[in-house]
């Protein structure tokens, strides 16, 4: 039982940096805009997230400039493809590219001159980044570890995946938001200013992302600087997103059963130790297959979601088409 | 202005189809002087070309302590900055890159070329042959021609059962993980862990080290992951044969503790870390390119050695290691100075209470009971620890 609740334990903390980026990509995408810059926000979110935090010794500066970093990369897109009507995707893979390379620059930077900050220089920081959970209640057997024995991020995560539900579907702005990314012409029509509630809500959605980063810096790799922070985390939230069909509360659910997927490699050695009956087989298996899995996986959440297109998919419309009112 | 620029290519091609000519020319008549010597290179004509997989920029990791052994020879043989020639970030799979990056410094007049990465052995094979009057070293793979290509590596081993020592003195629960790259595919890996499960035991027969493997050389977010399932299955000790100072980093987590590998990671596991096995690069290069300037590379040769010459080593303990450890650690380097014992022979060490050295001769066996070298044998050859090593010695598990 101790080992399934660990297993649990830590592939929700592997899916939450996940998490953050797939909320922001539903908020963007809701607007029609597909990012798929969302590796390269991170990326920027990461460093530009870290570094502050470091410098000023504050957790919540950290996510504050986390979340602009993320932010600001998300405005450059924005500006290019709602300002300028550039194509979509390119510009996702240009900004993936871009953040890439500025998370490197500054990391090599600071690394080479010697003045990466260390998380172990900033005990104050390392301990509100520990996973602390809620006290009394962590003290709860089992549950106590699976639900309330996290770092602050994971549950921030959720709150904000939340918080982004009730702002995509239940308010007003939400649904013009929603209308939007179905028929920009329609709200156009109807008095709702187009490229502004597309700017609004990239931005927003990018700096989201850029908090996921900060939780790779922070919680998995613990502040100590190599060039793989990201690592291919930021493609997978972009596939998640449909696997959530557009919608934020499924996210959580969504990130967390990728977050499983990612730790299995790591895990299915105690797993079968454990239950050798049931899950012995687990070992049986090539490691490479782990590696492959959560791809194989994406690959086929998008084969099913193809497939049953039509009925009950959410997702919006208009998303990757640019909306120019002359050309209406 | 169009046909000019034809006549113009045509030209260049034409120029070219000859300079080629005259390179394969070059090359067969290195074949038949392939065992005359090299000529001496005088110090202040040398020029020396480093291939490296990674940016050494980023201040740790297997670039890093390559560089600051190139650095470490250039201040011992008073060599100037304009004689090195860094080419970074060279991938080791794609060998036009790396066939580019080679003919790039000799065309910028090397006469030795550091290749640091596996995957450069094959083109630096050919280009060896290419160029007769060029001097070609590999790190880490196992070819050579006798002349002006040379192989050299270490015996990290050596070091590995010396973090092995303080790992199984500090063990409370007897388990210890080992956060590895590769298992027993990779005769580096894999020697890796047996020399460290065998230092272990010197002190603590009861130990067992538990094996997780990532199956790739860079993998942060698994190398925590591996870790933390590691210590969840009671390890408390966590030592690692991959890039990062992750695992290190879950370690200090957690409150247990670990061994690092490339750098001293003490700087980022305070708590936890308890010495690294680490790389003295400036050791070899700095031997290489004298051998170069004496005229003595064809008898240089290939090179391997160990914690003896300082090659290879264990970073200063820190506080975390418990009373002893320093003196069994030392004792254990007096026997590789003397030569008088090896990792993987027939001879088991185990220590009394003054810290001094027991001998005892014990079979090396292998995790399935096979034995490998009976009691009292001598070391399997350096070929098994580099090339054929494919099993797990006795009280290695795969978790």
């Amino acid at each position: 039982m101790e080992t399934i609740i660990n297993f649990l334990y830590y592939s929700i903390r592997m899916g939450t940096p996940l998490l953050f980026g797939t909320t922001g990509e539903v908020v963007t995408e809701r607007s029609g805009n597909m990012n798929l810059g969302v590796e390269g926000m991170m990326a920027m979110g990461a460093i530009g997230g870290y570094c502050a935090a470091c410098y000023s010794g504050s957790l919540l500066v950290g996510i504050l400039a986390a979340f602009c970093s993320a932010a600001l990369g998300a405005l450059i897109y924005a500006f290019l493809t709602v300002s300028l009507q550039a194509n979509q995707n390119v510009t996702g893979l240009a900004l993936t590219i871009f953040g890439n390379g500025v998370y490197l620059f500054v990391g090599r930077s600071l690394a080479k001159a010697g003045k990466f900050p260390l998380l172990s220089n900033y005990p104050d920081l390392a301990e509100k980044v520990m996973d602390k959970g809620i006290p009394v209640l962590r003290d709860i057997p089992y549950i106590g570890k699976l639900l309330f024995s996290y770092n602050i991020f994971v549950y921030v995560a959720i709150v904000v995946a939340i918080i982004m539900w009730v702002y995509v579907m239940r308010t007003k702005t939400g649904l013009r938001l929603r209308a939007v990314g179905e028929n920009p012409g329609a709200a156009d029509a109807c008095g709702v200013n187009v490229n502004r509630t597309r700017y609004i809500n990239i931005v927003l959605g990018g700096g989201i992302t850029g908090l996921g980063g900060l939780y790779l810096a922070f919680v998995i790799n613990g502040g100590s600087w190599n060039e793989f922070w990201i690592n291919g985390m930021g493609w997978i939230a972009v596939a998640l997103v449909i696997f959530a069909n557009w919608n934020p509360m499924k996210a959580i659910f969504g990130s967390f059963f990728f977050g499983m997927f990612n730790v299995l490699m790591a895990w299915k050695g105690n797993l079968s130790a454990t239950f050798p009956r049931v899950l012995g087989w687990l070992r049986l298996i090539p490691d490479e297959f782990y590696q492959l899995l959560p791809f194989l996986i994406t690959a086929l959440v998008l084969v099913f979601a193809s497939v049953s297109k039509k009925k009950k998919s959410a997702e919006p419309a208009a998303v990757g088409v640019n909306y120019f009112r002359e050309e209406r | 202005m169009k046909k000019v620029l034809s006549i113009l290519l045509a030209l260049v091609m034409v120029v070219l189809c000859f300079a080629a000519c005259g390179n394969t020319q070059d090359a067969d008549q290195g074949d038949k002087t392939q065992t005359a010597t090299i000529a001496a290179i005088p110090k202040d004509q040398l020029k020396i070309g480093v291939i490296h997989i990674g940016d050494p920029a980023d201040g740790s990791g297997y670039s890093y302590t390559h560089d600051l052994g190139i650095q470490g020879m250039q201040k011992n043989l008073g060599l100037s900055d304009d004689q090195i020639v860094r080419q970074l970030n060279i991938s080791d799979s794609d060998t036009t890159a790396i066939r580019n990056a080679i003919e790039d410094c000799i065309a910028q007049g090397c006469n030795v070329i550091f290749g640091t990465s596996y995957g450069y052995m094959d083109t630096m094979e050919a280009l060896a042959n290419e160029h007769p009057d060029v001097i070609f070293s590999h790190g880490t793979g196992y070819k050579s021609n006798g002349s002006n290509l040379n192989n050299y590596f270490g015996r990290i081993y050596q070091a590995r059962y010396l973090a092995g020592i303080a790992a199984g003195l500090k063990t409370k629960t007897n388990k210890i993980g080992y956060v590895s790259a590769y298992g027993t595919e990779l005769a580096e890996t894999c020697s890796g862990i047996n020399a460290f499960a065998l230092g272990v035991q010197s002190v603590n027969p009861d130990a067992v080290v538990y094996v997780k493997e990532l199956k790739s050389w860079f993998d942060p977010a698994n190398e925590t992951a591996y870790a933390e399932a590691l210590i969840n299955m009671g390890c408390d000790v966590i030592s690692q044969h991959c890039d990062t100072a992750n695992p290190q980093i879950a370690a200090e987590k957690a409150g247990v503790f670990g061994c690092g590998y490339n750098s001293d990671m003490t700087k980022d596991a305070p708590k936890a870390h308890l010495t690294a096995t680490i790389w003295n690069w400036d050791v070899y290069y700095t031997a290489a390119v004298q051998a170069v300037i004496d005229g003595k590379w064809v008898e240089f040769g290939n090179y391997y050695k160990g914690v003896k010459e300082g090659l290879c080593d264990v970073s200063p303990l820190s506080d975390n290691c418990v009373p002893g450890t320093q003196e069994k650690i030392d004792a254990v380097k007096a026997l590789y100075n003397d030569g008088s014992w090896d990792v993987f022979t027939g001879v088991k060490l185990s220590f009394d209470e003054n810290n001094n050295v027991v001998k005892t001769d014990a079979a090396l066996k292998d995790n399935t009971g096979k034995e490998i070298v009976p009691a009292g044998g001598p070391s399997v050859e350096d070929s098994v620890i580099t090339g054929s090593m494919n099993y797990f010695v006795e009280g290695v598990e795969v978790a």
